[in-house]
């Protein structure tokens, strides 16, 4: 889909990014985290050429990005920003037909369009439609930020921290809202930020950036397994590494099905291992009872089942 | 305990309402003094003459109290026509100037652009036409061409500060989604520079309603016609009779920025301190 190859980039005949190299997978949500001046903003604002790369190729399907007309390029890729990125004199409905707009489509077409992203984005069309920006809560804000990035269908989604701006709980929310909308439409993502627990919720692949340079790049499972170093040990959190790995995994996937103890306290087979160990000590017992999507007691979870080696396979 | 609901809702509500009524308030006041002050303007325009009686009794030295070589209403329409081109030519070139050196490619000349329209507004405009009427002749081209320059530095800054205003992060979206620099000028950044410009326009336009008096200076006939010959031939009576009539005009024009301004807030959306 996108593929870096040895890219550089100067600002004042300084290489700020040097020899990058990654590619984007169709259909795959990669984040790039790291510490601020890392690079990973200025990578992403090369792939839609708000900054221009100095060396090396970008393509996008295929083609060198410079040999792309710059706004038919940024047509293509729909983009996200951390809030305040919408136009406040235009309502929700000529944000999100922003795009559509500048591509011409015909005004049914682009109400449609508008409605059905506010359906999908759980902001009711005819409540929301004609609001400004300013009238919304921040998390709505957002939302209409994402719509509005995905209006024209493009081809790859860009996020330069879209949620870097909320607060934790409506933050947590739009997290579940992308992964939601990730598993409905299967865009390829690329995702920037610098929360370490988001990047390991929401990334299918995970690049580590520092200086400009890939510290370390695969599936948070692996880096979590295998950190590389220690400034990638550090960045993930030497001390919450078991943890972050128990994160990424759901009680389903190490349920023994078939076992039920009566006297049990029960759980649900879609929380993740980690929230399974907290039931475990707060209610200070050793076995769970596992509930299927019907809320019928499948299985169980043992405490020392978190002990079982971490597989690779991920579990959403 | 029943009564703390109470307290609290009446607490809300007090904080609300006085602000709301205050708005209220401020708006009607606006509406009655623009009201007053067009009733007055056009009043004394049309009615000078009825008011003889009251200048012979105040100066009664004086032969002729009002001034009647030329009706006020034809002072008022020459002097508003005279503004209005002034204001015309110093709007476009404010604005084009302004937009010219907040493009990547105007850039380096800002500083230079933003320092020749400051020097213009310091050469006091009778000193512009005391070197204009030689070169161009007397009469109205000359004030023209003095009150555009007088009004430009207003308008400029306006356009410069009301683009350079705009939130890098909406830019940068407008960018971002593939918006040519054209588009993203006319839909974004002109729409919402709009209420800077506008308060810069109406700064310009009335200073240029009382510099445009000292333009009977070179012949253009403005309501600082009864002004001059008043000052020159020591009738106080018609220099107080122009002035007058230049001030309400002035207040009136104000007062219709005003309400224009409050009328493009309300169209954008913005209320203070929105976004």
């Amino acid at each position: 889909m996108i593929e870096f190859d040895n890219v550089r980039k100067c600002y004042n005949g300084r290489a700020v990014i040097d020899g990058l190299s990654l590619r984007l997978k169709k259909g795959q949500i990669t984040v790039i985290i790291g510490s601020s001046g890392s690079g990973k903003s200025t990578t992403l604002k090369m792939t839609n050429r708000l900054e221009d790369h100095d060396g090396g190729y970008i393509r996008f399907a295929g083609q060198e990005i410079k040999s792309f007309k710059v706004e038919d390029l940024r047509r293509r890729m729909g983009y996200a920003i951390q809030s305040n990125g919408l136009f406040p004199h235009w309502t929700v409905a000529e944000n999100i037909a922003t795009v559509p707009r500048l591509l011409k489509w015909d005004k049914a077409r682009i109400e449609r369009r508008v409605d059905e992203l506010l359906d999908m984005l759980g902001l009711a069309p005819a409540q929301y439609r004609q609001r400004l920006p300013h009238q919304l809560s921040g998390g709505q804000q957002q939302r209409v930020g994402v719509a509005r990035a995905m209006a024209a269908d493009p081809e790859i989604l860009l996020m330069d921290e879209p949620f870097g701006a909320l607060d934790p709980v409506t933050r947590a929310a739009m997290q579940q809202e992308v992964r939601r909308i990730h598993r409905l439409f299967g865009k390829t993502v690329l995702l920037i930020t610098h929360d370490i627990d988001e990047a390991l919720y929401l990334a299918d692949h995970l690049i580590l950036m520092n200086h400009g340079a890939i510290e370390q790049q695969g599936s948070p499972m692996e880096i979590l397994r295998a950190p590389r170093n220690d400034f990638v040990r550090d960045f993930i959190g030497r001390e919450d590494i078991g943890v972050k790995q128990l994160a990424l995994q759901t009680v389903a996937s190490r349920m023994r099905s078939g076992l039920v103890d009566p006297a049990a306290p029960a759980i649900s087979g879609d929380l993740s291992l980690k929230q399974a160990m907290s039931h475990f000590l707060t209610l200070g017992v050793e076995h769970l009872n596992v509930l299927d999507a019907d809320n019928a007691p499948a299985g169980s979870l043992l405490f020392t089942d978190l002990l079982t080696p971490v597989g690779t396979a991920r579990n959403g | 305990m029943a009564d703390a609901q109470t307290l609290h809702g009446d607490r809300t509500s007090a904080l609300t309402s006085p602000l709301a009524t205050a708005a209220r308030h401020s708006r009607w006041l606006a509406n009655v003094t623009l009201g007053l002050a067009l009733v007055a303007l056009l009043g004394l325009t049309l009615e000078m003459p009825a008011l003889e009686g009251v200048f012979r009794a105040w100066f009664p030295n004086l032969a002729r109290p009002v001034y009647l070589q030329e009706s006020f209403l034809n002072l008022l329409l020459s002097h508003l026509g005279l503004v209005l081109a002034s204001s015309a030519v110093a709007l476009l070139t404010g604005l084009s100037l302004g937009v010219f050196v907040t493009r990547p490619m105007g850039h380096e000349f800002k500083p230079l652009v933003e320092s020749l329209s400051a020097m213009a507004q310091t050469i006091p405009p009778v000193a512009v036409l005391a070197i204009a009427a030689p070169l161009i002749g007397m009469g109205a081209q000359p004030a023209v061409i003095a009150l555009s320059l007088y009004g430009l530095f207003p308008i400029l800054q306006a356009t410069i500060a009301g683009i350079e205003s705009v939130n890098p992060a909406t830019l940068d979206a407008a960018r971002g989604l593939g918006m040519y620099p054209r588009e993203r000028l006319w839909r974004i950044e002109l729409p919402l520079a709009l209420p800077v410009v506008l308060s810069g326009v109406r700064t310009s336009v009335t200073i240029n309603i009382g510099t445009a008096a000292i333009a009977s200076a070179v012949g253009a006939q403005t309501l600082g016609t009864p002004i001059i010959i008043g000052l020159a031939g020591f009738n106080t009576a018609y220099v107080i009779q122009g002035a007058i009539v230049v001030g309400l005009l002035a207040i009136v024009v104000d007062l219709l920025f005003e309400r224009l301004q409050r009328h493009v807030d309300r169209v954008l959306g913005r209320r203070e301190g929105a976004n």
